[in-house]
């Protein structure tokens, strides 16, 4: 067998050097001629005769060189070659419709390769974490929007910890963050920096090593330990320049919450590619990571979001069914065994929970795609055969000079496929440039979206498409143009009204499946459309498009009457600017984040637990209601005296006022709000707090007083100026007031909510252009249909005028075929909507999935773009002059 | 037979070009081919221009060797002379072709025995 691996080593090699070999044949051919004929004449015969003689036995000059070719070279390789060399000869001398359709399939290879990175990175590859099968989060049975339903107190974890059996370890990381809880002294001016609490274990849980230096240590997370923190990889590299120096080093944290100043050592770097945010809180940038220490937080109530990891061999089900028997048993506080034992837990693999709910959303994204690539075979079909038609006297001349049907057919097919993977290319290009565009969109709010890219997976998938597109899009016209009469098509056709019929047949028919597809793909955008519009309709209870946040900086040694005392000066400064029309202060902003404490009705009985109502709580200044366009129903908003005097008062939706007194006034009115006695002052209309998609939440809102501290503040700023002119005022007020102030982004309060909708306008957006683009290769289709049927008839329609026929009534015959093909199309493509449609139905909002208005609009739109794409060679028709038109040909 | 020429079997003349060169030391084509000519007595048919691919053929596969020289009456011409390899394999193909013969000849013999009784 050895010579098996020479000789193709060999074949290989001669085929690169088929030039220098057939000279070198050559010689050696005439060397052996003229020995022959010296031969010959030797044995008496004249020249002449020799020559002849020695000729014959040579046998054909030709023949032995191709024989000599296919014993040392690749013969397959050769006829490909002679293939493409034609292929690409012939898409030369057509090279409109080469470009045309080369562009068409980089826009169909193109989408499906985005979609497809998307889906795999989403849905089917792994998480980026060792065994990431073996990773759960657990959270609350019936957990309900809010945070507070999807995590645990310090004690129930720890619990959770020690007693079960399933689990190699369980950890955490505290869910309420919000972004810019920090202020970071590196090097430099100080800058707001995200930074999250993990508990003892977290990243060993996940399985991920430091980039440099190293993780926690435990005695890092008991009471009073030294301050350590570990930095994102993004941060280091921003902020010391991916300098391996700063390990060991301290650096100043001071937290938004307490304002203590804390030199904290920076003991490690996490990897580039751990992205928490990617995976646990889509769209949060995290900076930096401290411990989580269980004993500083044991009164906190539910804070600790948990994952854990499973045992080799331990499935889910067996661990759940432990965590059926041990949450029950969980206290919320071993110090207030009163408060209860609240909990169940629910085990959901990490993958499933972080991309299930999308799972539906990118299988309809995916079929979406699918059906482009079918269109856009459909139309390369169409082309191809439009093209068969002009080229049928070329390929029965060489059928006539014996080339074999396969041989054309795979001639024809190497064009598909050339054609094919020029498309793959672009399009690959084209994917490419979107792909790394949507990985650094961080205002799309999607998970694991920035680990986004072309993998080997991706390029499986193109290489699939590339080769399976032509093979759907380039047999039926191969075959159609090999077959057929040979005598037929060589007489001077065209006009063969039998074999024309049945082709147009062909063409009608692919046009149609165009139209029904692009009518599919357009109802469901429309849909989609639909439920966005209907999204942004949404009354947020608050007037998100003139008002701007920045995180603000002040230092008030703790002091509740000096925080007071600051922020009545930060919002009186702030709202004597030009063009200011209202500034309050929060510490929290709609659409960020979550938190939420209990509201109950105080009467006569002190009030039990299930009397609290969960409400999400902004912790605030007077001034901040009218910021951000919330509307007082009734009341008073809350006023600095109510600060100063650290009064406890609050105010609450209308959510709140419903559940708490139905059908009665609440002013007035006393509630135990956050653990305090508070009264009533005010009620606003609902606020949707965490999406617009969500129902608005119960809310209230505290003044910041002794009782309450704020986490952090923001200062919002309600103003007819342009967003860029406002920072810089603002910061300078800000700066005079505080030149400690960190350098802060000035956030427009639309884009948090252009943040919460960015995934459903992502979906929009993807589907929207792909409807666009199936209605565009329809037209196209139906575009060419039509032309070409108008060009076969020209003498028919030139003897029809001849005879009397008017332009219009001509005009009106060719709109009126297209009008046919296009309402077959429609029709079929709204039935097969109708059930489509049901598919969707859970990713639609306040639409019904027969929506009268999208199914007509649709119908509408292709109708008319169908009819402009006939219009035109209608028109053309019309103007066939007969006489011309009855001479040529 | 005699009449016509025998047409050559697949890989019979790989066989006839590797035994000629085992016989007869280095040759050019046109020697390789009249010789086989020669032997046959004719017998074969054989258009001449045939024998450069298996010459390529068996060169590929490193069981001949060529290089170019110079023959009697002074004309370049390129000269094949078989390897180690060719010749293990010329080995191989002949008890191949031994057996072969054999075996034909007593299946023949023993159809027309049949046919008698």
């Amino acid at each position: 067998m050895k010579y098996f691996f020479q000789e193709f080593f060999n074949r290989v090699r001669s085929f690169f050097r088929d030039a220098p070999l057939d000279q070198e044949l050559n010689e050696e051919m005439a060397a052996h001629l003229e020995m022959a004929v010296e031969e010959n004449m030797r044995r008496g015969m004249p020249e002449e005769e020799a020559r002849r003689q020695a000729l014959i036995q040579f046998g054909g000059g030709q023949q032995a060189r191709e024989l000599h070719r296919e014993a040392r070279g690749l013969p397959w390789l050769d006829v490909l070659m002679q293939d493409l060399r034609f292929t690409f000869r012939t898409l030369k001398r057509d090279a409109g419709f080469a470009i045309l359709a080369v562009l068409i399939l980089a826009f169909g290879i193109g989408a499906n390769v985005v979609v497809f990175s998307v889906v795999n990175t989403i849905l089917l590859r792994p998480l980026p974490f060792r065994d990431s099968q073996q990773l759960v989060r657990i959270v609350e049975k019936k957990a309900d929007s809010g945070e507070s339903g999807r995590t645990y107190t310090a004690d129930a974890t720890q619990d959770f910890q020690q007693q079960n059996h399933s689990l190699q370890s369980v950890s955490g990381y505290f869910a309420f963050t919000g972004p810019d809880n920090f202020k970071f002294t590196g090097t430099g001016q100080p800058v707001p920096a995200t930074g999250l609490l993990v508990a003892e274990g977290f990243f060993e849980s996940l399985g991920v090593e430091p980039a440099a230096g190293r993780l926690f240590r435990r005695e890092e997370f008991v009471h009073h330990a030294q301050p350590a923190a570990l930095l994102s990889y993004p941060f280091w590299k921003r902020r010391f320049g991916g300098d391996t120096g700063v390990i060991g080093r301290t650096v100043d944290l001071s937290d938004k919450v307490d304002l203590n100043n804390t030199s904290v050592t920076v003991v490690g770097v996490l990897p580039e590619a751990f992205d928490f945010g990617s995976v646990f809180s889509p769209g949060a940038k995290i900076d930096l990571f401290v411990p989580y220490i269980m004993d500083d937080f044991r009164d906190d109530g539910n804070d600790l979001a948990l994952v854990g990891r499973l045992k080799p061999g331990v499935s889910i089900a067996q661990a759940q069914s432990e965590a059926d028997l041990l949450f029950p048993q969980f206290y919320f506080e071993h110090k207030h065994p009163e408060y209860g034992k609240p909990y169940t837990g629910q085990l959901t693999g990490l993958k499933e929970y972080v991309s299930g709910k999308l799972r539906r959303s990118l299988i309809v994204l995916w079929c979406a795609v699918g059906l482009i690539l079918l269109i856009v075979c459909v139309n390369l079909s169409n082309l191809l055969l439009a093209r068969a038609a002009a080229r049928r006297k070329e390929f029965a001349m060489r059928s006539a000079l014996g080339a074999k049907r396969g041989r054309i057919v795979r001639q024809l097919l190497t064009e598909s496929l050339v054609l094919a993977v020029a498309g793959a290319v672009l399009g690959l290009v084209l994917a490419f440039a979107i792909l790394a565009y949507l990985a650094h969109q961080g205002s799309i709010v999607l998970p694991l979206l920035s680990m986004v890219r072309i993998d080997g997976a991706a390029l499986a998938w193109t290489l699939l498409v590339a080769v399976g597109a032509p093979v759907l899009f380039g047999v039926a016209p191969a075959l159609r143009m090999s077959t057929g009469n040979l005598q037929e098509a060589l007489k001077d056709g065209g006009h063969g009204a039998s074999e024309g019929k049945s082709h147009d047949r062909v063409r009608s028919t692919l046009v149609i499946t165009e139209i029904a597809l692009a009518c599919v793909l357009l109802v469901g955008a429309g849909l989609l459309l639909r439920s966005f519009l209907r999204v942004l309709d949404v009354d947020l209870g608050f007037e998100p498009s003139r008002a701007a946040a920045v995180s603000i900086d002040y230092d008030d040694g703790g002091n509740p009457a000096q925080r007071a005392a600051i922020w009545q000066d930060v919002v009186r400064r702030t709202s004597a600017i030009p063009g200011v029309e209202s500034a309050g202060i929060s510490d929290n902003l709609p659409m960020s984040r979550n938190r939420s404490w209990g509201i109950a009705a105080k009467g006569e009985r002190k009030p039990k637990d299930s009397d609290f109502v969960g409400v999400f709580v902004y912790i605030v200044s007077p001034g901040y209601l009218k910021a951000m366009g919330m509307r007082l129903l009734q009341g008073r908003d809350i006023g600095w005296d109510d600060l100063i005097n650290n009064r406890s008062v609050v105010v609450i939706n209308e959510s709140v006022a419903d559940k708490l007194w139905p059908g009665k006034d609440p002013i007035g009115r006393h509630a135990m709000a956050g653990g305090m006695e508070s009264e009533v002052i005010g009620v606003i209309a609902d606020v949707r707090e965490s999406s617009a998609e969500d129902s608005g939440g119960a809310q209230m809102f505290l003044p910041a007083t002794k009782q309450f501290s704020p986490e952090g503040s923001f200062l919002v700023v309600r103003s007819t100026l342009p967003a860029a002119s406002l920072a810089i005022s603002v910061m300078r007020t800000l700066r005079e007031i505080n030149p400690g102030q960190s350098a802060t982004e000035f956030r427009p309060v639309q884009g948090l909510v252009d943040r919460a909708t960015s995934p459903r306008r992502f979906f929009l957006l993807l589907v929207g252009a792909f409807a666009g683009l199936g209605l565009l290769l329809a037209s196209l289709g139906i575009y060419g249909v039509i032309t070409y049927s108008v060009t076969r008839q020209t003498q028919e329609i030139g003897i029809r005028m001849a005879l009397g026929a008017t332009q219009t009534r001509v005009l009106l015959d060719v709109v009126g075929k297209t009008l046919l093909l296009a309402l077959i199309g429609i029709a079929i493509g709204v039935i097969t909507a109708f059930a489509v449609a049901r598919l969707i139905a859970s990713l639609l909002f306040r639409t019904a999935p027969t929506d009268p208005l999208t199914f007509v609009g649709m119908m509408v739109l292709l109708g008319v773009v169908a009819l402009l794409a006939g219009y035109l060679p209608a028109r053309r028709a019309s103007k066939i002059d007969p006489m011309v038109a009855l001479r040529t040909d | 037979m005699s009449e016509s020429k025998l047409d050559l079997l697949q890989g019979t003349l790989d066989v006839m070009v590797l035994q000629t060169l085992e016989a007869m030391g280095a040759l050019h084509g046109y020697g390789i081919a009249r010789r086989i000519e020669q032997v046959s007595a004719n017998e074969v048919l054989l258009n001449q221009g045939t024998i450069y691919a298996s010459l390529v053929r068996l060169q590929q596969r490193g069981w001949i060797a060529a290089r170019w020289g110079t023959s009697d009456n002074n004309r370049k011409a390129k000269f094949y002379s078989i390897t180690r390899a060719g010749r293990k394999q010329l080995a191989r193909d002949a008890a191949y072709w031994g057996r072969l013969a054999n075996l034909m000849g007593r299946v023949l013999a023993l159809e027309s025995n049949g046919g008698e009784q």
